[in-house]
């Protein structure tokens, strides 16, 4: 097993006599976020030399951010990303790391730890950090004979179950998750995201009950489901099945659901082995007083195993509280420093679905004050409480934009607005941004990075010009990504309007400062036609900016159809030559073949072709056509002359191919004509424009011989003259199946509905979005409703506006063949420098 | 160093400006060495090596604001200033070019 921040091999640390070392011994137990937190809070105290530090770990690693698992399980972020402190890290402070070995009891009146591997430290003051594990409740089959979880069964805490569950995502296809809380939710989502059917069982009747109420727990359900994830309320599961892995869960209703990988993350327990084991005295978690001590006066717990006041934490900031307030104590930086409980706050990370929680979820006292805004068709749901003019609680479900502001009131008790609605909504007076400049410097903003105020000011003011720079320096941000509007705020409060554009920012492109919809507005207000005209008259100082051009082009042909102006600088390269560009600066040409249907005498211009312009290599494409590459840019021209054919665009942000398979002509499976009906949408919407390239297929029958199953449009013959219609498909870099949009029962409703979703797809989407973030992001209900019942009126406009970009069509090829757009369009611009030679065979 | 620098300038006409659409690149040859020169939409001229020093790519296919020249295959961006590259990867060379009577004339 590869060690998780294992020091290189070989390095040895010194140790000094333990006899002649005058300091005091301070031992530690639990290597996770609240131990490691607490040891470099009093290193941070001048602590190293004051005591002599050993530190126990369960677990073989570093020390590792556990908050960020779940970006791990959904292999949004690495494990290297994830370290906080590796084993030198101790090594350079000093610090005994006995890293893989388990602390088994204390003896309290000798002052030693006993451990696993039979040593015995003895110690002056001994911190319990050793967190919870994950609570797998009583069902049948679960454990082995030997008390193992069966194979296939995971829970979800430790850096080595994650790896065990995404190793296991490779050969499963179908997981049951257990528990609807905020580990549940997003272990669920990370199982999605790897291609699996993800089914959610819950206990309780609404899903993350424990911070939320049930309306807005209802609204979160629809959001979980829309992302294609079923879920199963109040009901609890009673068995396992499967003899020598997991193959389902029985519910108690009696329901099977079947599956190969069962996650259960149905709640956490505090480890308290050790301390029951020590004769401490233990109810819920290991009971300590403001000062963070157990009843034994020298044993000390912190972290998720710390009963305080009655309550125990499952969060991180409590267990960074109680390791800054126990270092001040230890290290007499503040011996009267004391802890008296959190208020907590918490994000889902769950890409999709926004949920933001702080202090009560409703109104406890009678005068509370309780504002409420829901909305849940949008999947919104928003509301506050206030008690004597300080908010004690907040939700924020569907909506967080609020949550930086919302959380400065909560935690620092900022004064609220009179209008108590400007909490939840911009009233656009430009009064917001209260906060950030009071905001203190040592307050964290990124919890899971540990970066404060402090630092994203020092970067800013280190050099760093942008948002994203800030982040790539202090790693602000990079965790689960909740924080990044603060950071963003805080970041133009420090430099003060001297900020570069931040193209990490919502702006559709980087060089405008909009989000697409507001563009689009502008665009069409001031009646833009060009992009110099776009950057004229929006951008800031009407300055134009490269890397934009490509997607303004793309957004006014979308909103522009045939009347835009186009202008040769605005596009990329392979648009200005209609050929993609290779890696030697050759171009690969590509023509049309309607459904991948060719004809003989197609075939022998091909090769003639060919020939005469010596292409080096000719390629059958995935998409059904043929590749030629290797193409001087001086030849296009003439190529597409003698070829005759148009242009199969293979190289743009556009609709590209349309594969079918045989259908009814000659398979003998066949249901019905998809070669037609392919042939009919390339037909109809050859070279549409849009926001990424979109790649159709149509299959006679649901073997599916044509993939169209994983394609941004798939349709499929069902029998008896129905076709089923899936949307959002991939199978390149990421592999997602299709959401059945409807079975239609004409090719004409295919040809309809394909239009609408595109159209759809054109308006909506961002820059380079695919189909396939594109239809979980915005929700397969949601397009559902708009595009089949017409819930926002809006088809007859869809309609229109994907006819006005077929019209608008016309061959490239065919085109500038005849005469070139711009003077020199085909002029080589390749040096007479060796370039990298593709080889040819 | 100091032999590059004694090293005397000469003027070559390469084209003209109509060559070279607004806001695109061409390339041409001055000297015996290849230049791509870029006329902006303000009306600027820049030019520089024709071959970008990441991997070869033809410059003046890229896509150029007034600021930088981004390169097509990779998008690494040099700024029209001196050359540099954003991301502090190997700069470009840039070149002093002007319009001379509708005359491109870059100098080397
Ligand atoms: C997937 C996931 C996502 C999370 N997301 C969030 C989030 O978004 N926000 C948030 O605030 N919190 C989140 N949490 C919770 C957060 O990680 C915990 O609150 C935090 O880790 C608690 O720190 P701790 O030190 O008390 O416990 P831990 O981090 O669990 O550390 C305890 C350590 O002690 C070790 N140990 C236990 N017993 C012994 C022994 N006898 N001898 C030696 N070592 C021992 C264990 O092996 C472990 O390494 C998440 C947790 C998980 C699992
Ligand atoms: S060749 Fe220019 S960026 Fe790679």
């Amino acid at each position: 097993m590869r060690v998780l921040g294992a020091r290189p091999a070989g390095a040895t640390a010194l140790h000094l006599d333990d006899d002649l070392d005058p300091r005091g011994r301070l031992v530690v137990v639990g290597n996770g976020m609240a131990g490691a937190r607490f040891v470099e809070e009093v290193l941070e105290r001048g602590g190293g030399d004051q005591f002599r530090i050993t530190v126990f770990g369960d677990e073989p690693h570093g020390n590792y951010n556990r908050i960020m698992l779940s970006p791990v399980l959904a292999g949004e972020s690495s494990e290297d990303e994830i370290v906080l402190n590796p084993h030198d890290w101790y090594t350079d402070n000093g610090i005994d790391l006995r890293a893989g070995v388990r602390v088994e009891r204390i003896d309290t009146a000798a002052k030693q730890v006993h451990a696993a591997d039979g040593s015995v430290t003895g110690y002056d003051h001994l911190v319990l950090a050793t967190g919870s594990y994950s609570f797998v409740p009583p069902m049948a089959g679960v454990r082995r004979d030997d008390g193992s979880l069966l194979s296939g069964v995971y829970g979800f805490r430790t850096i080595d179950e994650t790896r065990a569950m995404l190793e296991a995502t490779s050969r499963c296809t179908r997981a049951v998750v257990m528990g609807g809380g905020l580990l549940g939710l997003e272990a669920a989502r990370a199982l999605q995201g790897h291609g699996l059917q993800v089914e959610l069982v819950h206990a309780m009747p609404w899903l993350m009950n424990a911070q939320l109420d049930a309306e807005a727990g209802a609204i979160l359900k629809r959001s979980v489901e829309s992302l294609g994830i079923t879920v199963h309320l109040d009901v609890l599961a009673t068995e396992v099945l499967g003899a020598d892995s997991v193959e389902g869960v029985v519910l108690k209703d009696g329901r099977r659901l079947d599956c190969d990988l069962l996650v259960v993350a149905a709640g956490v327990r505090p480890h308290t082995d050790v301390a029951v084991r020590s004769g401490l005295e233990v109810q819920r978690a290991i009971v300590v007083d403001d000062q963070l001590r157990t009843d034994d006066p020298d044993v000390y717990a912190i972290g998720e195993c710390a009963q305080h006041r009655g309550e125990v934490y499952g969060l991180v900031a409590p267990a960074w509280e109680h390791a800054k307030v126990l270092a001040d104590v230890l290290t007499g930086t503040d011996p009267a420093a004391d802890y008296t409980g959190s208020r907590t706050a918490t994000k889902l990370k769950v890409a999709g679905v926004d949920v933001a929680v702080m202090g009560v979820s409703t109104p406890e006292r009678d005068d509370d004050e309780f504002l409420v805004i829901s909305e849940p068709k949008r999947g919104v749901h928003l509301s506050v409480v206030i008690r004597d003019d300080r908010l004690v609680g907040a939700t924020l479900l569907g909506d967080t934009r609020k949550v930086a502001f919302l959380t400065q009131a909560f935690d620092r008790g900022a004064p609220l607005p009179e209008e108590r609605i400007r909490l939840l909504v911009d009233l656009s007076d430009g009064a917001a941004e209260v906060g950030v400049a009071e905001m203190p410097a040592d307050s964290q903003v990124c919890n899971c990075n540990g970066v404060s105020k402090g630092d994203i000011c020092g970067a800013v003011g280190g050099g760093c010009g942008s948002v994203g720079e800030v982040m790539d320096r202090t790693r602000a941000g990079k965790g689960c990504g909740s924080c990044t509007s603060l950071v963003k705020q805080i970041v133009e409060w420090a430099a003060d309007g001297e900020l570069a554009e931040d193209p990490a920012a919502s702006y559709y492109v980087p060089g405008v400062p909009m989000p697409k919809p507001e563009l689009i507005r502008a665009i069409r207000e001031h009646d833009l036609r060009s992009v110099s005209a776009v950057f004229a008259t929006l951008a800031p100082n009407g300055k134009d900016d490269a890397r934009s051009k490509m997607g303004l082009t793309s957004l006014l042909k979308m909103v522009w159809g045939h009347d835009h102006i186009p202008e040769k600088d605005a596009e990329f390269i392979n648009d200005r030559v209609h050929g993609n560009i290779q890696r030697d600066g050759t171009f690969s040409v590509v023509p049309q073949m309607k459904g991948g249907v060719t004809t003989p005498a197609q075939l022998r211009r091909i090769a003639e072709v060919a020939e005469k312009y010596e292409v080096p290599m000719v390629k059958v494409t995935g998409g059904q056509r043929i590749d030629l590459l290797g193409v001087r840019k001086e030849d296009l021209p003439a190529m597409w002359s003698d070829l005759g054919m148009p242009s199969g665009y293979a190289y743009g942000k556009s609709m590209r191919t349309v594969k079918t398979c045989v259908g009814s002509d000659f398979c003998r499976f066949g249901l019905d004509d998809s070669t037609q009906l392919g042939i009919d949408l390339e037909t109809r919407f050859q070279g549409i424009e849009s926001p990424a390239k979109i790649k159709m297929a149509v299959v006679g029958c649901p073997r599916n011989c044509a993939e169209a199953y994983v394609k941004d449009v798939g349709v499929v013959a069902v029998g008896s003259g129905r076709w089923e219609v899936y949307v959002g498909g991939a199978a390149g870099a990421t592999v997602r199946k299709g959401d059945l949009l409807a079975t239609v029962d004409s090719p004409q409703a295919v040809m309809t509905l394909t239009g609408r979703f595109l159209q759809y797809y054109r308006e909506n989407a961002n820059w380079l979005e695919r189909t396939y973030d594109f239809v979980p992001r915005v929700g397969l209900d949601k397009i559902k409703r708009v595009l089949l019942e017409d819930a926002e009126g809006l088809c007859a406009d869809l309609d229109a506006g994907i006819q006005r970009a077929i019209d608008a069509y016309r061959d490239p090829w065919g085109q500038d063949a005849a005469e070139p757009a711009t003077p020199g369009q085909f002029r080589p611009a390749l040096p007479l420098v060796a370039l990298p030679k593709v080889p040819v065979r | 160093m100091s032999l590059t620098e004694e090293r005397t300038t000469t003027a070559h006409v390469v084209g003209r400006v109509e060559d070279v659409p607004p806001g695109e690149g061409r390339t041409f040859v001055a000297g015996g060495e290849q230049v791509a020169v870029f006329r902006l939409r303000d009306g600027s001229l820049h030019a520089t090596q024709a071959a970008c020093p990441h991997a070869g790519g033809p410059l003046a296919d890229g896509q150029t604001d007034v600021d930088v020249l981004v390169c097509p295959l990779h998008q690494y961006a040099y700024r029209w200033a001196d050359g540099s590259s954003t991301s502090g990867t190997a700069p470009i060379r840039v070149f002093a070019v002007h319009e001379a009577d509708g005359a491109l004339v870059v100098t080397l």
